[in-house]
Order: C-alpha cells, then sequence, then structure tokens
C-alpha cells in the first residue's frame, strides 16, 4: 500500500513536472489592488479581477489580488505588492491615480497600470493606463430605451457625479434624444457607490412618476435599482458587465464596460514584451473595449437590435460622435 | 521570588491587563480556527502577518502610520465613556476634523509654524461643535448620545462631500479636494521624496530610504502628547474631577453642586476635539486633501474598539491603537500572501473585543487553570 | 413564643467557615432553627451575617463545615437545590420585574404549562390567591408590581418562597424599608407562618424587632459565633452590647439648651413629585439655631420632595425658603451648599451621597473640590486632598484607615460616616440630615446621633428627617409632624407622646 502511494505521488510530480515544464521559461506574476468596493463589487473590481483569472487560465499567469478597505489604504496596498515582487500591479479605477503615480516614480523598474485614469503627458514611463469612451455603449442603451419606452419617460441613476459618470449619463441621454426626441429622462445621483438601500429608493420613486426604464451607472447602488426594477416589474439597464443574470427578466440589456478586456488585454502584452508604458490605450467600440451585453437579445427586438448595430458602425464610422459631456451633449441635442 | 510570583499573579488575575492579554490570544486562536475551517493553513497565515509588519522598517512605519488616528479617535471614545458617555460620534467629528484641516491648510496662507497649528486648532474646535452638539442635544432635550452621534456622523459624511463639489475647494472631476499647502503638512520630506534626489536618496539607503517610502509623519507624537493630555485632564484637574464624578454617579454629583449638564456637553466637546485632531493629522500626515466619501471609513468606529481594548485609560488607547494598526496594516497582507480572506482578521478583532467585554469568563478559564497548577 | 417543635431541626449548620483569600467571613459559626421558630441573626454590617444565609441559600460554598436540612447532610450547591429542599430567600433588594404583575413575577422561571407550552396563568392565579389567604399576606394576583408599595412587593416576595415549597425562610433585613405599620403587618404575617410550620431566620440589627418576633437569637461579630440567647431571657441592652462587643447606650444624651435665631423659613412651599402631583403642598416650617428639629412622618408624604427642594435638588413650585431671609428656592445645590451653608446627610446615600469608584479622599471633596482648598487653579491639590482625607478619617473614625480605598469597598456605616465627615467638615450653618441612620447597626446608630447633637451644640440648625419615630423623638428637641405634604403639628420633644405623634402621622389631629 505504502509503496503504491509512493509510486503514484513520484509519477504525479513526473507528470506536472512535464507538464508546466515546457510551456514557459518564466512565469509572469500580476495582481491588482481594488478600490473599497472590494473584489466582490458586481461590477468594475470584480470585471478585473475576471481579466486576472482570464489571464491565468490562457496565459498561465500567477494571480494574486489586494482589497483597500479605505482611501489611505491605496499607496500601501501597492508598497506591499511592490515588495512582493510582481511583474505587473493594477490599480483598479481613477481614485488610485496618485497614489501609482507616486509609487511608480519611487520605483521606476517595477510596472504599474491603472484603468479608468490617464496622466496625459505627465504619464511615468512605467505605468500604462486603460481608459473607456462608457459614453458609447450608454449611447446604445440610451437608444433602445428611447425606442423601448411606453411611457415617453425613463430615468437614470448615477454613482457620484464625478466626470466618468456624467460620460455615462450623457451619452445615455444623447441616446434617449436620438431615438425618441419627446422622451424625458429623469436623472438622479445616490452620492455613493455601495448604498443600494439608496439606489432602489431613487428607483422606485422614479417608478412612481411614471419612468419605465432606469439605467444605472452606480456600482453597488445599482444593486439596489435592479432589485426595484424586479418588485415594480418595470425594465433596468445594467452597466459595466452583463447584469441579466440578477434579474433575467427586468433587465432589459447592460452598458458593457469591458474592463476584463482592457486587464487581460494589457496583461497579454506584457507577457509578450509589448507592455505599452508611459501612455493611455483607449478603449472603445473599435477594440471592443466597450459595448452592449449580448442578452439584448431576449427582450429587446430584433428590429431595435439592427438599428442599434447601424449606429455601432456609425461611431466606429466616425459619423457620430456621442457627446460625453454636458457641453457635448447641448450641442449635440441641438 | 514568590513574592514576585504572586504579585504578578494578583496583577495577572484581577487587573485589565491579563484580561486583554488572554483575550487577544484567544482572539487569535478563533481566527486560527476559522482560517482552517476554510482551507487555509493558520500558521502560514499569521507568519504572513509577521513578516508584513517587521520584516521591513517601511512597514512598521506603516503600521505606526495606521495606528495614529486609531489611537486618537480611540482617546476620544474613551475620554467620553469614562465620563458616562458613549460617543459613537468619533466617526463624524473626524470627518468634520478632515474637512476643516483640509480647507485651512488650502485656503490660509501662513508660514508653517504658524499654519500647522492653526490648522489643528481650527479643526479641533470644529470637532469640538460637532461633538458638542451631541452633548448639548441630550442636556437640553434628554436625547441620548448614541442616537444623536449616529445622526450627525451621517450629516458629517455628507457636508464633507458636498464640501468636495464646491468649485473653490474641491478640484472639479476628481471627486477630491485640492491638496493642501506644504506649510500646512505634518509629514516628513514629502515634497523631497518625489524629487530626482529624494528618489536617488531612497534608493540608496536601505533603512532610511525604506522608511521614507512610506508617509511618515509626525502624527503619533501628537497622539502621545494627546494620550497624556487625556490623562492628565481626568486625573489632575478639577474638570476632570466633575467629569469623572459625573460619569460615575451623575445623581451625586448633582448633590455635589456639579452640573451635570454642563459636564456633558464639556465631555463631548473635549472628546470630539480629539476625533477631530485625529482627522486632521491625517489629513496633514497623510492624505493631503479629503476624498468623497462613498461609505464610513470607519476610523472613529475602530476607535470604539480601541477604547475598549485599551481599557478607556490614555495609554492602553496608545498600545490599542498600534495594536490595531498593526492588524489592519499587517492582516491585511494575508490577502495576497496566501489568498485568504481579510476578513478573518476582523473577525480576530471582533473576538478579542467580544472576549474582553467577557472578563468574568476570562477569569473563571485564569482560575480553573489555577486550581489545576 | 411561637409553636415550636423542638424535636425536628430544620436547620443546622455547623462550624461553617467561609473564606474569601485571607478574608474569614464566618468562622466556625453553629446555627439550628426547629421547626415554627422565629430565628434572628443579628450582627452589625459586615459582621457576617449575610454571607452565613448565602451560604445555607448556596450562593457561597462553605470552605469548612456542614449543613444539615431537616437532619439530612446537604451540599446546597446553588440555590434551585436550595429551593427544593425547601429553603426560601426575601432579599434585601426586591428581585421583582416591576411591570409585571404579582403572577408573573411568582411563577417566573417556574411555570406551569398547559398543552403546546401556553402558561397556564388561570391556575397560578387562583394558587396564590388561595396561597395569600391562607397566610394573610392581602395580595391581589392581578396588580402590577409597580403600582405596589413597599410592604406588598415585599409579600410578593415572600408568596413567591412559598408558591415554591418553602419550609424555610431567610428574610434579609426585611424591616429596613418598611414603614411602622408595615412592619406591624409584617410581624403578624410572620407569626401565621409559623404557626403553619415553617421556620423564619431573620437576618436584621435592630434589637427591637427581634425581642418583638423571634424565639431565638444567635449573634455575630466580625465571622465568630458570639452567643445564641432565647429573647425572652435578655433585654435589647444585653443584645446591643453582645453585638458591639461593648455597652451600648440608646438614650442620646443632650443637655437642654435656649432656642438661637430663626435661621430657616419656609413659606406656602409647593414640590411635585416626579409625576407632577404636589407632594409638598403649601408647607410652613421654621427652623432655628441650636436646636435639632424632627420630622416625623410616614414615607412618601413628601419628605423627599421637601429635602430636595432645600438643597437645590428639585425646583419648588411656588412659595419661599429663605436662609437668614434669603431666599434659597430654585437656586443650584452648588449655590446653596456654598453660599447659604446648607449641608446635607442625603436620604439615599449610595445614589446621592458618594460616588463608588472615587476613593475616600476623593469622596471627601466631593463638593469643594474647586475651592482653594483642595485645587489651585484648575488642578486638584493632592496633597492637601489626602491630608485632608487622613484626618477626617482620624476624626471620624472611618474604618478601615485608608484614604485611597474606593468607597465601595466601605462598610454602610463607613460609608455613613464618611458622608457626615464631610457634610460636618463643611463647617454648615444648616445641616439637613434625612434618614441617617437607615441600614446602619446600633452602634454606628449612636455614633450618627452623637455627631447631629454635636452640631446642635455648636449652635447650627439640625433639620432631622427619619421614618423611625423613636429615632425622632430620641434625638429631637422639637418634632414637627408631616402629613400629604403640610406640617400638621409641632411638638416639644420633651413632651412627645408616641401615640399622638403615631396618630397625627396617619392623618388623625392630635
Amino acid at each position: 500500500m505504502k509503496k503504491l502511494s509512493v509510486v503514484l505521488t513520484v509519477l504525479a510530480c513526473c507528470a506536472m513536472f512535464l507538464a508546466a515544464g515546457p510551456v514557459s521559461a518564466k512565469k509572469f506574476k500580476v495582481a491588482m489592488v481594488t478600490d473599497v468596493g472590494g473584489v466582490n463589487d458586481q461590477s468594475f473590481n470584480q470585471s478585473a479581477w475576471e481579466g486576472h483569472k482570464r489571464a491565468k487560465d490562457e496565459l498561465g499567469v500567477k494571480i494574486a489580488y489586494k482589497e483597500s478597505k479605505q482611501d489611505a489604504d491605496y499607496a500601501p496596498n501597492m508598497e506591499t505588492l511592490t515588495d512582493a515582487g510582481y511583474d505587473l500591479i493594477w490599480g483598479i479605477g481613477f481614485l488610485m491615480g496618485d497614489a501609482i503615480k507616486n509609487t511608480a516614480l519611487i520605483n521606476p523598474d517595477q510596472k504599474y497600470a491603472i484603468i479608468d485614469f490617464a496622466y496625459g503627458d505627465e504619464t511615468p514611463k512605467n505605468v500604462g493606463c486603460a481608459v473607456f469612451q462608457e459614453e458609447q455603449p450608454s449611447f446604445l442603451v440610451g437608444y433602445i430605451a428611447g425606442k423601448m419606452t411606453k411611457t415617453n419617460k425613463v430615468g437614470f441613476v448615477g454613482g457620484i457625479k464625478f466626470p466618468l459618470i456624467e460620460k455615462f449619463e450623457y451619452g445615455y441621454m444623447a441616446g434617449v434624444k436620438l431615438a425618441n426626441p419627446d422622451c424625458e429622462v429623469l436623472s438622479q445621483y445616490a452620492e455613493s457607490f455601495t448604498d443600494a438601500a439608496k439606489g432602489k429608493a431613487i428607483a422606485n420613486n422614479m417608478y412612481q412618476q411614471n419612468a419605465d426604464i432606469v439605467f444605472h451607472a452606480s456600482g453597488g447602488v445599482g444593486d439596489g435599482v435592479i432589485e426595484a426594477a424586479k418588485e415594480k416589474g418595470k425594465w433596468a439597464i445594467g452597466v459595466d458587465k452583463d447584469q441579466n443574470f440578477l434579474a433575467p427578466d427586468n433587465v432589459l440589456t447592460s452598458a458593457m464596460k469591458r474592463v476584463d478586456n482592457a486587464v487581460f488585454d494589457m496583461i497579454r502584452q506584457m507577457t509578450e514584451g509589448k507592455f505599452k508604458g508611459g501612455q493611455a490605450v483607449v478603449y472603445n467600440l473599435s477594440n471592443d473595449g466597450v459595448g452592449i451585453a449580448p442578452t439584448s437579445s431576449k427582450h429587446v427586438p430584433k428590429a431595435i437590435l439592427d438599428e442599434v448595430d447601424a449606429l455601432v458602425a456609425k461611431i466606429k464610422g466616425g459619423q457620430i460622435t456621442v457627446p460625453a459631456t454636458k457641453k457635448e451633449y447641448d450641442a449635440f441635442v441641438k | 521570588m514568590t513574592l514576585n510570583r504572586e504579585y504578578l499573579k494578583e496583577v495577572f488575575l484581577k487587573g485589565p491587563l491579563g484580561l486583554t492579554v488572554i483575550s487577544v490570544v484567544l482572539g487569535f486562536v478563533v481566527g486560527a480556527v476559522v482560517l482552517l475551517i476554510a482551507g487555509f493553513n493558520p500558521i502560514e497565515a499569521y507568519m504572513a502577518i509577521l513578516r508584513g509588519i517587521f520584516s521591513k522598517p517601511k512597514y512598521m512605519s506603516y503600521v505606526i502610520i495606521y495606528a495614529t488616528p486609531l489611537i486618537m479617535t480611540g482617546l476620544s471614545v474613551a475620554f467620553a465613556l469614562r465620563t458616562g458617555l458613549f460617543n459613537i460620534g468619533a466617526e463624524g467629528q473626524f470627518i468634520v476634523g478632515a474637512m476643516v484641516a483640509a480647507m485651512a491648510g488650502y485656503f490660509i496662507h501662513l508660514p508653517m509654524l504658524l499654519h500647522v497649528p492653526v490648522c489643528i486648532l481650527l479643526a479641533a474646535s470644529a470637532a469640538s461643535v460637532w461633538g458638542g452638539l451631541a452633548g448639548y442635544i441630550k442636556a437640553r432635550f434628554g436625547v441620548h448620545e448614541v442616537i444623536s452621534t449616529i445622526m450627525l456622523n451621517w450629516i458629517a459624511l455628507y457636508l464633507s462631500n458636498w464640501s468636495v463639489t464646491l468649485k473653490s475647494f474641491g478640484k472639479q472631476g476628481t471627486g477630491k479636494s485640492y491638496v493642501i499647502q506644504e506649510t500646512a503638512r505634518v509629514d516628513l520630506f514629502g515634497q523631497w521624496k518625489i524629487t530626482e534626489a529624494g528618489i536617488d536618496f531612497i534608493r540608496s539607503h536601505r533603512f532610511w530610504g525604506d522608511i521614507l517610502k512610506s508617509p511618515v509623519n509626525v502624527g503619533i507624537i501628537f497622539a502621545i502628547i494627546l494620550a497624556f493630555v487625556m490623562w492628565y485632564i481626568l486625573n489632575k484637574t478639577t474638570l476632570g474631577y466633575e467629569l469623572r464624578a459625573v460619569g460615575y454617579n451623575p445623581h451625586a454629583a448633582e448633590y455635589g453642586g456639579i452640573n451635570v449638564n454642563r459636564s456633558i456637553i464639556t465631555s463631548m466637546v473635549i472628546s470630539g476635539a480629539f476625533a477631530g485632531t485625529a482627522g486632521a493629522l491625517q489629513v496633514m500626515g497623510v492624505s493631503h486633501r479629503i476624498a468623497k466619501l462613498a461609505a464610513m471609513e470607519g476610523y472613529g468606529f475602530d476607535g470604539i474598539a480601541v477604547s475598549l481594548i485599551g481599557n478607556n485609560t490614555g495609554i492602553g488607547s496608545v498600545f490599542a491603537g498600534v495594536l490595531f494598526g498593526a492588524l489592519k496594516y499587517g492582516g491585511s497582507k494575508i490577502q495576497d500572501a496566501v489568498g485568504a480572506p481579510t476578513e478573518v482578521i476582523n473577525i480576530v478583532v471582533g473576538t478579542i473585543i467580544l472576549f474582553i467585554a467577557m472578563p468574568k469568563l476570562i477569569r473563571m478559564i485564569l482560575q480553573a487553570r489555577n486550581k489545576k497548577g | 413564643m411561637n409553636s415550636i417543635d423542638f424535636s425536628h431541626k430544620a436547620v443546622e449548620m455547623v462550624d461553617v467557615v467561609k473564606k474569601f483569600g485571607d478574608f474569614t467571613a464566618n468562622d466556625r459559626i453553629n446555627l439550628t432553627v426547629h421547626k415554627g421558630e422565629v430565628h434572628a441573626l443579628l450582627g452589625e454590617n459586615g459582621a457576617g451575617k449575610t454571607t452565613l444565609m448565602n451560604v445555607l441559600y448556596g450562593l457561597y460554598q462553605p470552605t469548612e463545615g456542614a449543613v444539615r436540612i431537616n437532619g439530612k447532610p446537604l451540599s446546597v450547591k446553588d440555590p434551585n437545590v436550595a429551593i427544593k429542599n425547601g429553603i426560601g430567600m426575601v432579599h434585601q433588594h426586591f428581585m421583582l420585574v416591576e411591570p409585571f404583575t404579582v403572577t408573573q413575577n411568582i411563577i417566573l422561571g417556574n411555570e406551569t404549562t398547559k398543552m403546546l407550552g401556553m402558561i397556564d396563568i388561570k391556575k397560578a392565579e387562583s394558587e396564590i390567591a388561595a396561597l395569600s389567604e391562607r397566610y394573610g399576606l392581602a395580595v391581589d394576583p392581578k396588580a402590577v408590581i409597580q403600582d405596589l408599595s413597599v410592604g406588598a412587593q415585599q409579600r410578593v416576595e415572600i408568596l413567591k418562597t412559598l408558591y415554591r415549597g418553602a419550609q424555610i425562610l431567610i428574610l434579609d433585613e426585611p424591616t429596613a424599608v418598611l414603614t411602622p405599620q408595615e412592619i406591624q403587618e409584617l410581624v403578624g404575617i410572620i407569626h401565621n407562618l409559623t404557626r403553619e410550620g415553617k421556620s423564619i431566620i431573620i437576618i436584621t440589627h435592630k434589637l427591637k424587632e427581634i425581642k418583638q418576633v423571634a424565639d431565638f437569637c444567635t449573634i455575630i461579630r466580625r465571622g465568630k459565633h458570639i452567643d445564641t440567647v432565647e429573647v425572652d431571657q435578655v433585654t435589647e441592652e444585653d443584645l446591643a452590647s453582645k453585638m458591639v462587643g461593648r455597652e451600648v447606650s440608646f438614650k442620646v444624651e443632650k443637655d437642654p439648651q435656649p432656642q438661637g435665631d430663626r435661621i430657616l423659613e419656609i413659606r406656602d412651599l409647593v414640590v411635585e413629585d416626579s409625576r407632577g402631583i404636589p407632594a409638598v403642598n403649601g408647607l410652613n416650617l421654621d427652623l432655628y439655631k441650636g436646636e435639632i428639629l424632627g420630622i416625623a412622618g410616614v414615607d412618601g408624604n413628601g419628605q423627599t420632595e421637601l429635602i430636595e427642594a432645600l438643597t437645590g435638588l428639585r425646583p419648588a413650585k411656588s412659595g419661599q425658603a429663605l436662609v437668614r431671609e434669603k431666599e434659597i428656592t430654585n437656586l443650584t445645590p452648588g449655590k446653596i451648599i456654598q453660599q447659604h451653608g446648607i449641608s446635607h446627610i442625603p436620604e439615599d446615600r449610595q445614589k446621592r451621597g458618594l460616588i463608588f469608584e472615587f476613593d475616600i479622599a476623593e469622596n471627601l471633596i466631593l463638593e469643594n473640590y474647586a475651592t482653594e482648598a483642595f485645587s489651585k487653579g484648575f488642578t486638584l491639590d493632592f496633597k492637601r486632598i489626602y491630608r485632608n482625607a487622613d484626618q477626617l478619617i482620624e476624626k471620624f473614625d472611618i474604618r478601615p484607615q485608608n484614604s485611597k480605598l474606593a468607597a465601595k469597598a466601605l462598610s454602610g456605616g463607613n460609608q455613613q460616616k464618611m458622608i457626615i465627615a464631610r457634610e460636618v467638615a463643611n463647617d454648615p450653618d444648616i445641616l439637613i440630615a434625612a434618614q441617617p441612620t437607615r441600614g446602619l447597626d446600633v452602634g454606628a446608630i449612636e455614633y450618627v446621633h452623637k455627631a447631629l447633637v454635636d452640631q446642635r451644640n455648636q449652635g447650627k440648625a439640625v433639620l432631622l428627617i427619619s421614618f423611625e419615630l423613636d429615632e425622632v423623638i430620641n434625638v429631637s428637641d422639637r418634632i414637627a409632624v408631616i402629613y400629604e405634604g403640610k406640617i400638621v403639628g409641632i411638638i416639644d420633644a420633651h413632651d412627645a407622646d408616641e401615640k399622638e405623634i403615631g396618630l397625627m402621622m396617619a392623618g388623625g389631629t392630635a
């Protein structure tokens, strides 16, 4: 019996050695620091972690994450991961902009990357930035909402009024107006990315005011928005990920921001020795960095989806520039 | 020798120290069990924590930096508790202190020697008002301070978030305020560190360079001074006598001619000042600005735990704050090192507090052991 | 003499020793109680009476010695074992849930249930009513505890033990909280109980009651068994000297003294109680220097509110109180103490009079911590604070003589000495003493009375409020009887007739 187990162990070891040996000469290590939302935020931290997991599966890199509980954790978390000797360290979210820059300056040999933040000309050579044109998918879901509303009234729930979230808001509003110039858009910010109860209250209020579709760009707050839609039998539109699984009968579509794709993309470039430091990479419809959820076809009629496809082509072709700020929006609707 | 041992036994069995030590040990034991159940090796995890605290000078420096605000919010809670009040509002007072310090640090232009004290003073005063308000509401309308301070916490949070939206104070589009003037900062070599000379120094000096990688600041000195101030006020002054009397027995204090209502307000004012100073020093030493808060950051709530572990004393809060800072900073390292969730550290802390709150149980354990031995 | 069955030893405690660390609370104490006997346990505060009874009731384990119940050796590990063996205890501080009814309180932890775990309250009520009738307890099973008088609450506690089948009842200081009428009722109840064959142990230090109700008396001093006597064979003085260990005088010695100037004048004073009902209702009274004015009355006739109004602890609704022609109504306690020279020995010494956690020295400066005597600017002057404490401890014989000891570590008598020391050291013009001897043993009472007379002899005015008529008659120069918030008569103590005053206290006319 004992002999057998020894033999088996030896065999297993050999097999592992053989399997692991030839695939990669060097095993890369990648880690990420979440923002205060944590790794299970149903939103972009989670999406970023999914990108890491895909990199682990497809590229064989070793991955880890470290959660931040408060603002003051960003810098020390960066330090900790830097000391641990990762090949690439991600900061998830623009809140980490300062922390990454300071750490990057002191550790010029270490590669960093950040989501949703660009330093412009001051980007350190060892930092790669991934930014998104969130207004584009918002525009598309706005168009769907404008076409599908029966009450001529739709809603938007934002997290905290950052320009980043305003990109969602104005892209969405432009889409609605294009589809249905008479449609009214109710817009409100929850001043939080975590308070689901507040999201629910705001959405309920909008439904009571006779809105029938509410789009949210508010992280964890959106859980409440979707719950309100489910209870009231109305439509909600998800964000960042395909959120249809949260309420299959009530999530109409989702404005996807493929943080996972961007993360995977940059990790792959790094493993191939083509890390793009010192600049920002823009993710949009053209490089599949954003889009609408594949489950949209469940509830959205094909005719409308065809129109959306046409819009996508126009945006890619540059015939339509989707507004991302109030100024651009005002010009757009004129 | 025997006398000494007897004495030690006495202190350990009857005093709060033994209770605390046992509670801390039990906390780690329970944490280990949780780790085991979750499928992680507790020894490995705890080694990761120890390495994460002690293996580099920078880490120890970070522990101190994490501990600094917790010591002060701990003092805030402890001061109130010693005078019979439960200040849940240290959180809000911290936020108000941070906000006012950030404003004073940004708007006011003064030489450093004046600017730093002015910022701290303004922040502490504002937080005093915040705490004193809860005291006033209790004294005047009999509303329990737990209720009013919880409300004031939220008001503080939203007030602070609103202030960041002001064009003159908040940097538009970042969700953060402008950074404070250099003359209002209490961290050491903050600007020089990111100059070329500074980066060179950091890269060439192993010990000091490593320490400088963390935002070293003088906050801890303030925290220790405040711990002394608390001890002094409570034990050496007539004010402290009044406050303690009211805390222990308001009926007797009233009988003795002490104005109980005024004492409640005074106590909350001082408690608020401690928490406000914590917020101010966090801004002036570490963050240099405030940011929109998505939720309470928990400095004040952690202060409650620090105060309890520290037996509501000044010196106790200092040690408990360092312990808590170490757990918070070092504890998070089990996440990337062994992949275990940091929640385990929260369980450890929670268990420590639970055991401290059950002194009888601990004494029973101690005495049972004694009988056998 | 009750109908005692001497052949039946209900309780035997033999050579019981109980040690707490190095401290021996009970040192070889023997106690035998027969069926149908009332046995008093007499001793000073801290002599070890309550400890002994807690051993019997199972709250403490004896270090040595044996306990036998009805002749059977018994190891009483906890109160449940005691209750099962027919021992019931009525504590000095009642253990009742105030918003519950009598029945709910009595069956608490012992509920009889119907189907599906429903409490059979009807059955319990009728059982309790029957028990109440049998022993003459006059308790309504449906009444809510907080509506009952203290005496009735005590009877509920007695009922509780009976309901659980008690044959041996321990009553811990049962009369400490009762009015004279209620004490008489209690005596009647005790007789009813012994007639039914119950044995009763009374913990007390009131000699008069022992003489009135007990058959035998065991005296304990400093943890040691001094004597067991047949009550009929001894005098109160014998009992007192056995208890204290020296001769005790009951008579308060004081020489006649001419009345001085009027110092306190109360005119039409109205004070409301916490419920907003006028408890002091148009009261008039004058107090003169060099006299002790005793206020006699049954508890709850406005005494508490009167004192609180005079000391600034409760607002006066209308009327005036003047000290040396200066109004003091509705001033703060601090002003009254510091500027008008009123000192106050409070009724509830643990609630008002001291701070448990403070040491003796700190308690001794409760009113004067901020004066020049004990502080410099904002800081306390600990040298002087402890010197002051050492002097007062010496002068007023506070024990143990350790100024750094927390007040909670003192016995009741020494706590009271500490309060008196503080109040007298203030050198007041008026000393208000509210129930100054409540819960104290004979030795301490003697001491307190002497202190009051001392103040009077120095020309101070003393206002004494007590529910013990003996005390009022013994100590006072003049006696004012309070009834329903008014003074209904003032009598010279020389001519005082207990019956007459008792009648006035009950609202009759003299």
